[in-house]
């Protein structure tokens, strides 16, 4: 067990630019959690030209932005971000990035017009413009959850970029409903070490308490060497994730 | 006009009637089915009106905007054709014009006043002769529906851009994104703002919105917030400022629970009004409405005598009496909007009582993330003071995570899907003089009207 009290430190990067769908769920979700499981949780926001050593972090979350803050974004992981992020990657931080901040891991994005916006290049994968917007509700299943529960994640999702994964690269589920990445290969976001990139919205964690688990877990290991959390008591959250599941079979959009 | 035109109108106007007896307000199914049978059908309504039609658009107030204008105009002593039911896609525009018409397609009016979502503004530009477009403000709101805010903005600066040469924009000079359409439009620009800084902030309270220069990115510094990204803003690094706005508010007094009262300047003259609804956010409606009123020659003393009866509506706190107890019932559609609503309720002293209904269909937006931006947390600092709170609607469920993650204590909370029951649950733990809060989006408060007249207590939504 971990010992009560431990520290766990998120990072929520570009709070102000990178809200776009209640994305701050997700942030609230990992440190109630982790309040919950007898950790000490902090928050720390990092946004734009501000230089930080992302590896002191357990967990970094980036959420999804318009184009225009997007662009900002770029720009900053070009000139001040970029290499710290993906040292802290390498060394195998946890990291969740959503729909626009999953698309940034990337190696670039292909506008409509055929312009390439780089990306950080973390991870293998390109976005490209398509000219549907992938929108409704989603459910997944992946093999990531531990324990009893189901192994399905629930969100919503929302982009008009398609992407795609280099060879070699696992998606983070399988698509059950819904587009996924590209609405082709019925995969849908990705797992690299510590880093989950995904579509889902929702917020995706409150809902899905398996994956905050997930994360929580690779955490602890990695800074403690232990990740054995005790169960909570989850009955709101998987009644919340059985409705999500009822409205994305009973509804087509 | 054409048989096809005629046959259409009967065919919706029926249609309009059927959908009463049943007790649904609705308007979509009768629009929609009088555009397929004649496409061409509104544009020839709507060109009957001498004055044209005064649009409103922009994420919040549009409802209460149009309203107000509605007052001005009937003490003006104009007939008016308006979609008043909250009907604001085209098709509930359509049916509301049918509605208006008589059998032979003939419109007793002078003047239509249409509200209409981002999304359908380049559609109503292109049917109505608009004169005057109003643009309130943009927030998040359904981005499903538009993909992002900027599209949204897009959408509208697209059908503006459509207005006939004599059109008049009425801008809010306040909202960067709201006076970039001004920028960018080649029309003449009517810009409405606050003046009276008392009830400005220097911190902004709970906004996510256009907090960088449109024009060259940099973070814009304001002298004032108002509410939410709403102030006087300007940006440091290209000097793209807030413009000064033509009709401004340079002072507003707020009356509490009474209403607010606004002294204006205008090029036309200086003036005062007063509306009986409460909040600075009131004083931004009754200013959009007042620099309407002025653009289509409506005299000061009419608008003064048109805001001044103007009540407040279902759905927008209108307390209702179900036997002895005092339900009040207030629309939530976006972040920025509930926080005001939540403000509202934490203000009343009682222990908090409350129906929360979220529903995700179209009109509602069918994704329920912005549930997270919305700011419960205050909420839950009530704490004891928080005797119940019953969650409803197709996403009462995801309701009562936000709820519970937002430190609601979860004995407090009881999920129940269905309307009907989670008030029927909800009203037998309220007492005798005590209130209870119902807080539905818009199709659950379609259902909550219905519930309500079903128990006998409230007038038929379409009445309203």
């Amino acid at each position: 067990m971990i010992g009560i009290g431990q520290e766990l430190k998120i990072c929520h990067l570009y709070p102000d630019l990178m809200n776009l769908y209640g994305d701050r769920g997700n942030v609230i979700a990992l440190r109630r959690r982790a309040e919950w499981h007898g950790l000490r949780p902090s928050v720390e926001e990092v946004s734009l030209e501000d230089k930080s050593d992302f590896r002191r972090f357990d967990v970094i979350f980036i959420g999804g932005g318009q184009d225009r803050e997007q662009k900002l974004i770029c720009l900053d992981f070009q000139k001040v971000k970029g290499s710290a992020l993906t040292e802290a990657v390498e060394d195998d931080a946890v990291l969740l990035a959503i729909c626009g901040g999953y698309q940034l891991l990337g190696s670039y994005y292909q506008t409509g017009e055929g312009e390439r916006v780089p990306g950080i290049g973390i991870v293998d994968l390109w976005t490209v413009a398509g000219k549907k917007r992938l929108i409704g509700n989603v459910i997944v299943e992946t093999d990531l959850i531990e324990g009893p529960g189901p192994k399905t994640v629930v969100g919503f999702e929302n982009h008009s970029g398609q992407t795609y994964l280099g060879a070699g690269l696992r998606p983070f589920g399988k698509v059950v409903t819904g587009y996924g990445n590209n609405g082709e290969d019925g995969g849908e976001g990705v797992i690299y070490r510590n880093t989950v990139g995904t579509y889902l919205h929702g917020s995706l964690l409150p809902k899905n308490p398996g994956v905050t688990d997930f994360l929580l877990r690779r955490a602890l290991l990695r800074r403690y060497g232990v990740a054995e959390l005790k169960p909570l008591d989850d009955m709101a959250e998987m009644r919340a994730h059985e409705a999500a599941i009822r409205r994305a079979k009973t509804k087509a959009y | 006009m054409g048989l096809r035109k005629i046959l259409a109108i009967w065919t919706a106007k029926l249609a309009i009637g059927v959908s009463h007896l049943f007790g649904r307000g609705g308007s979509t199914f009768p629009g929609r089915l009088a555009r397929r049978l004649a496409p061409g059908l509104l544009p020839v309504l709507a060109g009957q009106l001498p004055r044209g039609v005064v649009l409103i658009t922009g994420t919040n107030g549009k409802t209460t905007t149009a309203r107000m204008i509605s007052g001005l105009l009937g003490a003006a002593g104009l007939r008016v054709v308006h979609n008043r039911s909250g009907a604001n896609l085209i098709t509930g525009v359509t049916a509301a014009f049918i509605a208006a018409a008589d059998w032979r397609g003939r419109l007793a009016a002078d003047i239509g006043l249409v509200e209409c979502d981002e999304a359908t503004v380049p559609k109503a530009v292109s049917e109505l002769s608009v004169r005057v477009l109003v643009v309130t403000n943009f927030f998040r709101d359904q981005l499903d529906r538009f993909g992002e805010l900027a599209h949204a903005v897009e959408l509208v600066r697209s059908g503006a851009a459509r207005l006939g040469p004599d059109a008049k924009l009425i801008l809010n000079a306040d909202d960067p994104q709201v006076a970039s359409i001004g920028r960018e439009v080649g029309l003449p620009a009517v810009y409405y703002g606050l003046e009276d800084g008392r009830h400005g902030t220097k911190e902004m309270v709970q906004s996510r919105e256009a907090k960088h220069c449109l024009n060259c990115g940099e973070p814009y510094v304001y002298g004032h917030y108002f509410y939410a990204h709403l102030g006087q803003y300007r940006c440091p690094k290209c000097g793209q400022e807030r413009p000064r706005p033509d009709v401004a508010a340079t002072h507003v007094e707020l009356l509490e629970a009474r209403g607010v009262e606004l002294a204006i300047r205008s090029p036309e003259a200086d003036f005062t009004v007063r509306v009986a609804l409460p909040g600075l956010y009131n004083a931004y409606n009754a200013l959009a409405a007042t620099a309407a009123g002025l653009a289509v020659g409506v005299e000061p003393e009419a608008i003064r005598r048109g805001l001044a009866g103007v009540v407040s509506s279902f759905g927008r706190m209108e307390p209702i009496d179900v036997g002895g107890r005092r339900v009040l019932i207030a629309l939530v559609k976006n972040p920025a909007g509930f926080n005001e609503v939540v403000r509202a309720v934490l203000g009343d002293p009682d222990p908090k009582r409350l129906v929360i209904a979220i529903n995700d269909n179209y009109a509602d937006g069918t994704d329920v993330s912005w549930l997270w931006d919305v700011d419960f947390e205050q909420l839950a600092t009530a704490g004891d003071g928080i005797d119940f709170i019953v969650t409803s609607g197709l996403r009462a469920e995801d309701m009562a995570v936000r709820l519970k993650y937002a430190g609601v204590e979860t004995n407090r909370i009881t999920v129940e899907d269905d309307l009907a029951a989670a008030l029927g649950l909800a009203l037998k733990r309220v007492g005798a003089g005590q209130t209870l809060y119902v807080l539905p989006t818009y199709t659950a408060m379609l259902g909550v009207r219905r519930v309500i007249a079903k128990m006998g207590y409230a007038r038929h939504f379409w009445q309203a």
